[in-house]
């Protein structure tokens, strides 16, 4: 008990139990030393009993409610998933390219609120800034051609989702065997009418994140970094596909694991640990076992994994991204960022190849064969690799759904990075300052993770972060926007 | 009329799936249906940094939200703009920091409201309003249609004022 009482405890936690965001505990002992550090996520409870009982033609919608940020990726992982349950897997041509369009507008937006939005006041003004600073207005005010950037090209991607979607939010256009839709001349114009602004701005977030990393390279290369095998699914020649392909994975020094694994073989491959103190499972390469197996998944580990991005500007950065290593896997945590830039730059590239296309206004819109009753579909999500997993009965409704989302996937890699920061900059100090808890949050914010808060209501104070000693006593306190 | 000649803009936002977060977009689903002549009504699972987009070229700016802790049935309040506030996440937006951003970026400056309409029931997945959150949203409607009706905002004329429920 005396043991216990010495140890310093600081929290990072959400104020009630229904925000779904996370919670960060870092404990310290008498001497100051990190004995523990750990983050904590609710993961989304109740869904697969939401959707059972409900027929899988409506699943597609129903998942979009799992994500405000990332909906369009659970509506196509589902839709995928029911391809495999009417037997319409092989999408016609325009089909697939209205889905992948879709998809892109997706990463687009999600990538280009992330960097420009959270991540850059803290790549622009530095760890330590004035937090009343270090924020979105901050940037506004300072950088507003950044801002003002990031704004655009949100909106932009928002504009192809509702093209293809039908609308912005909750949209209907991917359904089993195919689409709902093609695009209209005017949509098609509209959008290309913006495009080459798209691009530019993209290769200059490229490089913008590029410099920083460059510039700040000894300070990263430490920073909540760790070697890590990397997880993603690629294309039949080794590009990076962010629609579609088998599953790879390779380990710290690039050698492959496992490669061009069908989805429907996963449950072979990848298996979850349960542990005690989070709700959230802990994914692992079964081949490797739960403490060796752990993998990162999303921009950095889709960069390190594929062999070529098939666009031109995206492959020369990925080039030079690769070249920092020397051809082997970036384990720089604050890489995420460069790789998230260079998959926006490819984003906006197979927009526009997309969109000058003739099959996008095709008629053939859904295709269907021999039915089935369980299917598992794979997406590269902007955040990583997402598995959607059913199965149905006689009548077509849901009697098993199992979601792997990469927050889940990434749940390893950023208590280490927690864990890491938290030696590395927390151990031995007899005050933490507001910049040594940043150093915490910004580790955690590299992964974007998806804290599954599709609730905002007012009064909520989304992250709170507090100091407490052995007693409980509370000896600081913070809030998190 | 045009989208530009719709001077109120209201945008309710929550997610339906989770129980009482559904308010701001049943209050948004309730107006819209009325099709008031100058009122745009806009929905969300939360808001947006594109939002600040919407927001140009109005008079008022209405947020509807579900609220966790606020007075019954109802509080609506000015929503000034807060600027300094730190993110933590990309999956969070405070209608403070959009009033703010909308300033910073592109000098837009409504009049700009917050509806926080009490709920008690957030469990994940549950697609339905809890009773108590179902009259809540009545005597919230009750008070905002007769400012939206006819295109006049809650701020026109100084016809309005600050009300939370406690004053009920």
């Amino acid at each position: 008990m005396a043991q216990e009482k010495s140890i310093k405890r600081i929290a990072i936690h959400p104020v009630t139990r229904i925000e779904g965001h996370g919670k960060v505990t870092i404990l310290m002992d008498e001497k100051k030393k990190v004995t523990q550090a750990r983050m904590h996520i609710v993961e989304f409870r109740g869904f697969e009993r939401f959707v059972q009982g409900r027929p899988y033609w409506e699943v597609p919608v129903m998942v979009q409610r799992l994500c405000g940020i990332c909906p369009v990726s659970h509506h196509l992982c589902a839709a995928k998933a029911t391809d495999w349950i009417v037997g319409g897997e092989k999408l016609t041509p325009t089909g697939e390219k209205m889905r992948r369009l879709m998809h892109y507008g997706q990463m687009f937006q999600s990538h280009s609120l992330h960097f420009f939005h959270l991540a850059s006041p803290d790549l622009l003004f530095g760890f330590d800034a004035d937090p009343a600073v270090r924020n979105i207005i901050g940037v506004a005010r300072r950088h507003k051609d950044l801002a003002v950037q990031g704004v655009m090209m949100r909106k932009y991607g928002q504009e192809v989702i509702k093209a293809t979607a039908g609308k912005k939010i909750h949209g209907t256009g991917a359904i089993p065997g195919g689409i709902n839709k093609n695009l209209s001349i005017e949509e098609r114009d509209h959008l290309l009418g913006d495009i080459d602004q798209m691009i530019r701005w993209a290769k200059a977030a490229v490089d913008l994140a590029r410099k920083y990393t460059e510039d700040h390279l000894e300070e990263l290369k430490e920073f909540g970094s760790f070697p890590s095998n990397h997880l993603a699914i690629v294309r039949e020649d080794g590009a990076l596909d962010l629609y579609d392909g088998g599953l790879r994975a390779v380990d710290a020094e690039g050698n492959k694991i496992f490669d061009h694994i069908p989805v429907q073989r996963y449950l072979e491959f990848i298996a979850e640990e349960v542990r005690d103190w989070s709700y959230m499972k802990f994914p692992f390469i079964k081949s490797l076992g739960p403490e060796k197996g752990w993998y990162r998944v999303g921009p950095l580990a889709r960069i390190n994994t594929c062999d070529f991005i098939d666009t031109p500007l995206a492959e020369k950065e990925r080039q030079e991204f690769m070249a920092l290593t020397g051809g082997k896997p970036n384990n720089i945590t604050m890489a995420y960022h460069w790789a998230r830039m260079i998959e926006t730059l490819h984003s906006a590239e197979k927009i526009k190849e997309l969109l000058h296309d003739p099959d996008l206004q095709g008629t053939d819109l859904v295709v269907k064969g021999e039915p089935r009753k369980e299917a598992m579909a794979v997406i590269e999500a902007p955040r990583g690799t997402l598995f959607h997993h059913y199965k149905v009965n006689d009548e077509g409704l849901v009697t098993m759904a199992n979601l792997i989302v990469s927050t889940t996937q990434n749940n390893e890699p950023m208590n280490r990075a927690i864990t890491k920061v938290a030696k590395d900059f927390i151990e031995g100090r007899d005050e933490i300052s507001e910049g040594l808890l940043n150093r915490v949050e910004v580790a955690i914010r590299a992964y974007d993770p998806c804290l599954s808060c599709a609730t905002h209501a007012l009064g909520r104070m989304p992250l709170v972060v507090e100091v407490r000693n052995g007693s409980g006593e509370v000896l600081d306190r913070r809030i998190r926007g | 009329m045009t989208q530009e000649e719709k001077k109120i803009l209201l945008i309710g936002y929550g997610n339906p799936a989770r129980g009482d977060d559904g308010l701001g977009p049943a209050l948004a689903r309730a107006v819209a249906a009325r099709n008031l002549p100058g009122v745009q009504v806009e929905t969300g699972f939360q808001l947006a940094v594109e939002d600040v987009l919407e927001m140009a070229g109005r008079d008022e700016v209405i947020f509807a939200d579900a609220s966790v802790d606020g007075p019954e049935p109802f509080f609506f309040r000015p929503q000034e703009a807060e600027p300094g506030e730190e993110t933590f996440t990309t999956h969070h937006f405070r209608p403070g920091s959009l009033v703010a951003l909308a300033v910073e970026l592109f000098d837009v400056r409504p009049r700009t409201w917050v509806l926080g309409i009490r709920g008690y029931d957030f469990e994940m997945f549950k697609e339905e309003l809890s009773p108590k959150a179902e009259r809540n949203l009545e005597e919230a409607l009750s008070f905002l249609l007769p400012f939206l009706e006819g295109g006049r905002g809650p701020g026109k004329g100084g016809a309005f004022q600050t009300f939370t429920g406690e004053k009920r």
